[in-house]
């Protein structure tokens, strides 16, 4: 076998539909490789223009603060200094997107009062430390607790978005049946609530942005960023300039996650409208500090749940009561709608009353990481219907398995699950793959230190945007005289392979080797605004367009050959590289040779596509609808071993099976899994990013610590594939289902193991330490 | 202002640097060589790593001024004629790039690993490049990657 073939295992596929693909279904090398192994790919750092500035930001001593005073004078007069801009300076208090440029008044650690261009590093620190700012400190608000408390200071005040510490835009709920009626008929009812800290994405590649003005007035941005066209709304809004003068071009991004957004767009903000003032190119770099202080983080939920359940198993109703933290600011006002559809999980539950709330805080800021706002709930769900099935003195696999969803039912959020589900399939294979049953009743009668445990979650992943957004994507396809085929597109490669799906996407809809292809990277005077790479959307919606422009295009070059067959265009064929006509065996022409003519007999070298995802409609008003247009199911098993001295836990093994559609990539596809469950891992039991008085303690990879080479367990993926067609060639979300059942799973294992109730992740060695001893306190 | 001169990919060059510059900011800043990156800026994660004297460094926390006489490879200095040194080759064979942020430190580290230990059981690979962390991955390309070369070189058949 060789390497490439490597990877997950192919488990049955469902369905009859044709897999007989030419470039699908194969794990092809990533088209980036090269250029990022041998250091010449260009992330926005390396970049370098003539006559080059270097930026940077003076940041506020506390959370919570009101600037009385800044004087900026000496710091003008450093050699070096080429400008100096405060919050006096800017056309308007704040950005197109909350956040703020620079502020007075300080709502967080990584609000910045200032911003200094210089000729060099030395230059720009001296520059930052002379400026003079005297503040006033005012009481921050930290937690979720502290927020809502009667007469507690106001993050945002004069807010007319806010009812106190509430921020209205955070508010949704869910209504399916009607609880309060259900509950009184219910034989059991089971209150339980969960908690979640944040979790730092830790891209590698910090924020870092260069802009370059024109004499003409334009400004062009070179940034990672995650969404191009949000970066820029960036630079338009910093420099108030019309969308065609100011020019995104997305530079090699070195991971994102769901980041490189926010932050990110306030550094392309800074940066240009230091460009604009100087007129020289200027180059912002953060610091991994600043990038960890300054990011948007997962966000902490607190959940609140009451299930009714009849004593036969059935599950009656679920109330759920959501609060997120929001930090000092938040951009995404869609951002609990996947936590409210996925608020009770993968469960056929015919009364449903979800209510989420976000409230603001002097904390680091909230926004999107990979899973978005799932990954939280299902931690949740799991171990509640794991303590409900309990409760009723039922195996909580067989309470699982008896409540799931299945085609024809009606979802939580009151959608009508129209589409092929797999789940209960996947759910036997991954009980027999990892001998599931046996150990589970077996570790849970261990006594010793050393304890080993199972646990297995079970969930699903609403797939795109869904009715959260419109979800539309463009792609531009040219081809040119050599043969070659190139498209400009508008999503772009975070890192996760996307320009290798895309690649082998494009070669499967035009029939042209691969090798022949070029995907650029985003341009926003290139192609049309695509939104956000995220919601692991890019290949499954996003690549719609670029199917659809490869199809159109190669049907205009088969009415060349067909000119140049002087034969009808129902009778020319493309295979291997050549024109063919159908029954005549001579009669071939190369590729290259009709794209040649195509182009000199005038013929459209290029099609711009657009996709648009099917309209969903979810009622937010009511908390009823469709949710999204399809869903990827997965089950996660993880074994791990566990001291119940030390607290020290070593995941073992993690077996995710994953329904994948149809796979466009096998190889990349495992790739993106073991990176998921390597996260999922460091959310679980490593990572915390832990703040006192709204100053991050762990602002570093120093003590934020993300697992090694010699923290992962063995992956072993199960890759199933059904065959529903409603992703580009029947495929599926993975980015994101491969992290999100992973904590879930983990603390199942741990419970499995200890015999006892984990309500909070992340569950590290220092917390599960003090849960056991406190647990041993309490029962002496 | 302290004149230093070290060989830089078999080049000799003489550099003139702060008592508190870096051997990266030497390399990326003062020279241009941005194929090194910069992630942590702390020592921790290993992005900026490159062969001295043999030996595998943090270059954000190698005092530029101590480099002196010494012999750097950076990962500009593997490729020859143009063509992907063999490791690198193996990376690209095995998929193990993602955002590739991590990426030519993975590359320098292993070199220097194998130069030590040439032969590794995959164990020791895990234990040997666990100086430098990846986000991206589960680590298990890169494994592949380096398991790969070894074959290869040991004239395996990968």
């Amino acid at each position: 076998m060789s390497l490439m073939e490597k990877g997950g295992l192919r488990m049955p596929q469902f369905g009859e539909i044709d897999r007989n693909y030419k470039y699908l279904n194969k794990s092809m090398r990533r088209v980036d490789s090269a250029d990022k192994v041998s250091g010449h790919a260009q992330y926005a750092a390396d970049l370098v223009f003539p006559h080059m500035l270097v930026a940077g930001a003076l940041y506020s001593p506390y959370a919570s603060a009101q600037v009385i005073r800044i004087d900026t004078e000496k710091a003008e007069k450093i050699p070096g200094v080429a400008a100096v801009m405060t919050f006096k300076d800017l056309k308007k208090p704040a950005s197109w997107g909350y956040y703020t440029y620079m502020t007075d008044r300080i709502r967080y650690e990584a609000d910045a009062v200032a911003i200094v261009a210089a000729e060099n590093n030395q230059a720009l620190k001296e520059g930052l430390d002379a400026i003079e700012v005297e503040y006033e400190e005012l009481q921050p608000v930290i937690t979720i607790e502290e927020a809502l408390a009667p007469g507690a200071p106001l993050v945002h005040e004069n807010d007319k978005d806010c009812v106190g510490n509430i921020w209205s835009h955070a508010t949704t709920l869910v209504r399916k049946g009607d609880v309060d009626e259900a509950f009184p008929k219910c034989d059991k009812i089971i209150e339980r609530s969960y908690s979640t800290s944040w979790q730092e994405h830790m891209y590698f590649e910090p924020e870092a942005a260069v802009a370059v003005p024109d004499p003409c007035g334009s400004i062009t941005a070179y940034a990672g960023c995650a969404n191009p066209f949000f970066g820029r709304r960036w630079v338009a809004d910093s420099c108030d300039l019309p969308r065609p003068k100011a020019r995104l071009i997305q530079t090699v991004v070195g991971g994102a996650f769901g980041g490189k957004e926010e932050l990110l767009g306030v550094v392309i903000g800074r940066a240009c409208m230091l460009a604009q003032k100087t007129g020289r190119p200027v180059k912002y770099v953060t610091s991994r500090e600043e990038s960890i202080k300054g990011s948007t983080k997962r966000h902490p939920f607190r959940l609140e749940y009451k299930v009714g359940v009849n004593n036969d198993g059935h599950l009656q109703a679920v109330q759920c009561r959501i609060t997120e933290t929001c930090g000092a600011y938040h951009m995404h006002e869609f951002m609990n709608f996947r936590a409210k559809v996925h608020a009770v999980g993968v469960y056929n539950i015919p009364n449903v009353k979800v209510d989420i709330q976000g409230v603001f805080t002097n904390t680091v800021t909230s926004g999107a990481m990979r899973g978005y706002s799932a990954p939280q709930t299902i931690f949740a769900v799991e171990q509640l219907y794991e303590d409900v099935a309990q409760e009723i003195n039922m195996d909580p696999l067989e309470f699982k398995k008896m409540n799931i969803l299945k085609q024809g039912d009606i979802h939580p959020c009151g959608q009508e699950m129209k589409q092929e589900i797999i789940l209960p399939e996947m759910i036997d294979k991954i009980c027999e793959k990892t001998d599931y049953i046996r150990k589970r009743d077996e570790y849970a009668k261990q006594t010793g230190t050393i304890r080993k445990g199972i646990g297995l979650s079970i969930f699903h992943r609403g797939c795109g945007l869904g009715g959260e957004s419109p979800d539309n994507s463009a792609c531009m396809v040219a081809v040119h005289d050599d043969g070659t085929v190139m498209a400009n597109v508008g999503l772009g490669e975070n890192g996760q392979g996307l320009r290798t799906a895309y690649t082998q996407i494009l070669a499967e809809a035009m029939d042209v080797d691969p090798s022949l292809i070029y995907i650029n990277q985003v341009d926003t005077n290139a192609i049309v605004d695509s939104g956000i790479t995220a919601a692991s959307r890019g290949t499954v919606m996003g690549a719609q367009s670029v199917r659809k422009a490869g199809e159109e295009l190669k049907g205009l070059l088969m009415q060349t050959a067909a000119m140049m067959f002087k034969a009808p265009v129902e009778m020319v064929i493309l295979e291997d590289g050549f024109f063919k006509l159908k029954g005549v065996p001579d009669a071939m022409i190369p590729w290259q040779a009709v794209c040649e003519c195509h182009h000199w007999t005038g013929g459209q070298d290029g099609v711009m596509a657009w996709f648009s995802a099917p309209y969903l409609h979810f009622d937010n008003e009511k908390g009823y609808g469709d949710g999204f247009p399809t869903y990827t199911y997965s089950a996660v098993v993880t074994e791990l071993e566990v001291d119940t001295e030390t607290g020290d836990i070593k995941v073992e093994k993690v077996t995710s099976a994953h329904d994948c559609g149809n796979i466009i990539n096998p190889r990349n596809l495992t790739a993106q899994i073991h990176g998921g469950v390597t996260m999922g891992m460091g959310f679980a039991v490593m990572e915390d990013l832990d703040n006192e008085k709204g100053h991050i303690r762990h602002a570093n990879m120093d003590t934020y610590m993300i697992p090694s080479s010699l923290d992962t367990p063995e992956f072993e993926p199960l890759l199933f594939e059904c065959s529903d067609p409603t992703g580009t060639y029947g495929s599926k979300s993975i980015g994101e289902p491969s992290l999100e059942g992973v904590p879930a799973s983990i603390v199942l294992a741990l419970r499995n193991a200890l015999q006892i109730e984990i309500r909070h992740i992340p569950v590290n060695k220092v917390t599960l330490y003090e849960l056991l001893h406190k647990n041993r306190r309490d029962a002496q | 202002m302290i004149t230093i001169t070290l060989t830089i990919n078999g080049k000799p060059v003489t550099a003139s640097v702060r008592p508190d510059e870096t051997l990266v900011e030497l390399l990326r800043d003062d020279l241009e060589m941005t194929g090194t990156k910069v992630s942590c800026n702390i020592g921790e994660c290993g992005a900026c790593t490159v062969i001295m004297d043999g030996k595998a460094v943090k270059s954000c926390i190698v005092p530029a001024a101590q480099c002196d006489g010494k012999k750097i490879i950076t990962i500009e200095g593997l490729e020859q004629d143009g063509n992907l040194h063999p490791l690198q080759q193996c990376f690209v064979d095995a998929n193990a790039v993602q955002c590739g942020f991590c990426t030519p430190g993975f590359v320098m580290a292993s070199l220097a690993f194998l130069e030590k230990n040439p032969h590794p059981t995959r164990d020791e690979i895990r234990t040997g490049i666990s100086g430098n962390l990846c986000r991206c991955t589960g680590y298990e390309f890169i494994i592949d990657a380096i398991e790969n070369y070894v074959k290869q070189c040991s004239g395996e058949d990968a």
